[in-house]
């Protein structure tokens, strides 16, 4: 076990030496700075011509807002509408898969573009190769691009002089398609498919296996669409087991290259504010803060796993490899609930284990991770929800000692609490209202675990069942408690909304706020300022997320992980 | 908004084009240098393919190393996993029945060395590895049938044993399907 621990300590070095040098790489690309990648210049002005776009318009907050939603409208009936006839697409579609029902389109569709990828349906039954790259594939790419982009232009609000100039939306999005997300996804593309990770359009094969049973192995063009599942927070595997698949994940060296993908862009955005801004100790407290709360969010559901399954322990046998049950031999358990921490705090919510299988207090871990949904966070919209986080801290910090709120020498006024209050309130009201209604109609509907048929794991488990489902939508994250029969009208709608509220209200806000303090005079710090740049504001803003979030989740942990721990 | 909405659709169009063609066929071309061409590495038995490497199947009859349990039954169509959770008492009996059986077909095994995959299902069911702990608790039952030797299927155990990645990251991990593949070829 210790030689394990020394592996994952190696890997999270290898993550954040990496995400230094690209953090910086991203600075140089969004200030249009010279950079590595200046040939593709040609083909993007080649873009802009035949797009009839202007790359260089400025754009204020309302026209920066105006054109990522347009644009998300025209995606999501792209999806909504090939996935709605992806049976009657005679490109890339020998699998005789039938079309989605048009609850299931949609909630496909917005779970896509909302990058959280839900998957109510089965990679290997519900989707056409075709709809598996010019849909998914397509949606992982766009998804990500705006919430990079939006990121961007909130940290372009932040900067000192005054004006009302966000960049230009389109320019934000194909730079981070073509000069981030492309490039980085053949590169990693490359490292999978030499590692046996399928890349073939041919139809499933039926073999006989040595034992003489007949199967039918499924397999497609799935080394493209893995990097940027994980590159882009997306999450959306090519099977229904995700990442725990052998075919998408073969063994430990894509383990570890899956991992990276994960951590890599989340970590350098964090990189990128501070060279972007020139305040590299800013940079360098967000990232601490943004460690240390991973870390205690991590170790324990490691530890939690590799105590095992006590009901397991209790027949006695050996359960010294940790709890095994959904999970692989070639990661094993403490790599798995590494894995599994990774990929909370980062809503790219790809399992290489099932969380449902998870022992009760993991899943508490769990849904604090992925409701916080700050430490790193999703690519670009981490910093969003820290950003909020930091608005309120600065707010709260300056009332206590009776001084003028102040964030980076910008004045945070009414409007901008206003706004910061009304996105920290809108996530716990989606997730847990949400949640109540599922329960409510589940409590009263007559003989539900027959009727209904929603949960196979009851009690205070399947109670966290749902909530885990609606807090996984509401932050983008899409993993699942998997045993949820999610594929009813009434799961595809009700998290849908969840997920579109859940996506934009937190993208819009933060980006307003930047739009507003951009407009504003730069006021040079002076002692009447509450200094943000300092550790000790660092851990005052610790104390204010955990504080927030204990207050309006803590009731919903006591009867669902809590209670489960505590009847086990 | 009327004004955003057709360089939206030609932008969205372009990169339809850029991503969800060039990129896929990029990657294929690129696969088509990988050790199975990109359509996965098979194994063979006399020139017929019995599996892919790294898609587990189901072995339950004494003669062979047994899989880990699989909530699919390793249907290679349709993986997925039990999703049971640890308190489920319908799950645990499951476990209970599977130690049973365990101990039935393995006479001799102490209850206490069972290693807990042997009685747990993975997260895709379809698992393709073991742990040679694992592999090798059931040693003893595998030659008695066979006649052969514990030593000799011992050695076996290691020789297809693949330790961990750089010898730091990893578990240490036996193919079953390679592993019976050989084991059939034993004399």
């Amino acid at each position: 076990m210790s030689s394990q621990l020394i592996g994952i300590a190696l890997i999270f070095g290898v993550a954040i030496a990496l995400a230094i040098p690209i953090g910086r790489y991203l600075s140089r690309v969004y200030k249009g700075d010279p950079s590595l990648l200046d040939f593709l210049a040609p083909l993007e002005r080649l873009i802009y011509r035949i797009c009839r776009i202007n790359p260089g318009e400025p754009m204020n907050w309302r026209t920066y807002l105006g054109t990522m939603l347009a644009i998300n409208g025209v995606w999501l009936i792209w999806g909504f509408v090939m996935l709605l006839i992806q049976a009657d697409v005679p490109l890339w579609n020998q699998l005789n898969i039938p079309s989605m029902e048009w609850t299931l389109a949609l909630n496909t569709a917005i779970s896509f573009l909302t990058s959280t990828n839900l998957q109510h349906y089965s990679g290997e039954t519900g989707a056409t190769y075709f709809s598996q790259m010019a849909v998914f594939t397509f949606l992982q790419f766009v998804s990500a691009g705006t919430s990079l982009a939006t990121g961007v232009a909130l940290v372009r609000g932040l900067q000192a002089q005054s004006g009302t100039n966000l960049g230009n939306f389109y320019n934000d999005l194909l730079k981070s398609c073509t000069r981030v997300l492309l490039t980085l996804s053949i590169v990693i593309g490359i490292m999978l498919i030499l590692s046996d990770v399928p890349m073939t359009f041919n139809p499933y094969e039926s073999i006989v296996t040595l034992q003489g049973d007949s199967v039918t192995v499924a397999r497609g063009p799935v080394a493209a669409l893995l990097p940027i599942k994980h590159l882009g927070s997306n999450g959306g595997g090519f099977f229904g087991p995700n990442t725990a698949h052998p075919m998408e994940n073969p063994g430990f060296f894509t383990f570890v290259v899956n991992l990276l993908g994960v951590l890599l862009l989340p970590m350098a955005f964090v990189v990128f504010i501070g060279y972007f801004l020139n305040r590299r100790k800013f940079a360098t407290i967000l990232f601490a803060v943004m460690t240390g709360c991973f870390l205690a969010l991590a170790i324990p559901i490691m530890m939690q796993e590799m105590g095992g399954n006590v009901a397991i322990n209790a027949m006695g046998i050996d359960q010294t490899a940790g709890s095994m049950e959904g999970k692989e031999v070639r990661f094993g358990t403490l790599n798995s609930a590494f894995y599994c921490g990774v990929n909370i705090v980062i809503p790219a919510g790809t399992l290489v284990s099932l969380h449902d299988s998870y022992t009760p207090l993991s899943g508490l871990f769990m849904l604090v991770g992925m409701q916080l949904d700050a430490f790193y966070g999703g690519l670009g919209t981490g910093f969003m929800y820290m950003f909020i986080y930091i608005v309120i801290a600065i707010f709260i910090g300056s009332l206590m000692i009776g001084r003028t709120p102040e964030l980076l020498g910008k004045k945070v006024g009414i409007r901008e609490m206003q706004i910061a209050s009304s996105v920290i309130v809108a996530q716990p009201l989606l997730y847990l209202g949400a949640t109540a209604v599922a329960a409510g109609i589940y409590t009263q509907t007559p003989d539900a675990a027959n009727t209904l048929k929603w949960l196979s794991n009851t009690g205070y488990h399947g109670f966290t069942t749902m909530l885990y489902e609606y807090v996984s939508s509401a932050a983008g994250n899409g993993s699942g408690f998997e045993a949820l029969a999610d594929n009813t009208p009434f799961w595809n709608l009700s998290t849908a909304v969840v997920m579109l509220l859940g996506r934009f209200i937190p993208i819009i806000g933060p980006v307003v706020i930047g739009g507003l303090l951009l407009e504003k005079q730069f006021i040079p710090q002076s002692s009447g300022t509450l200094p943000t740049e300092s550790y000790t504001f660092g851990f005052f803003l610790v104390a204010v997320i955990f504080i927030i979030g204990a207050l309006c989740f803590f009731p919903a942990l006591a009867i669902g992980p809590i209670a489960d721990y505590l009847t086990q | 908004m009327k004004n955003h909405i057709f360089p939206a659709i030609r932008l969205t169009l372009i990169l339809l084009v850029i991503v969800s063609v060039i990129y896929p066929l990029l990657v294929a071309g690129i696969g088509r240098l990988a050790p199975g061409e990109g359509k996965g590495e098979t194994v063979s038995v006399n020139g017929k393919v019995v599996g892919y490497a790294l898609v587990g199947q189901k072995f339950t009859e004494d003669r062979y190393f047994n899989s880990r349990p699989s909530a699919v039954e390793y249907n290679a169509a349709g993986s997925a996993g039990s999703n049971k959770g640890p308190s489920n008492p319908d799950y645990l009996k499951v476990v209970q029945a599977r130690i049973d059986t365990f101990l039935v077909h393995n006479p001799g095994v102490q209850k206490a060395d069972i290693p807990t995959e042997l009685v747990t299902a993975s997260g895709s069911g379809l698992d393709p590895d073991l742990s040679p702990v694992a592999a090798k608790i059931q040693i003893a039952r595998i030659a008695r049938i066979r006649g052969l030797s514990a030593d000799q299927l011992d050695k076996l155990v290691d020789d297809y044993t693949k330790g961990p990645l750089l010898g730091l990251f990893g578990p240490s991990t036996v193919n079953v399907l390679k592993l019976n593949v050989a084991l059939d070829q034993l004399k």
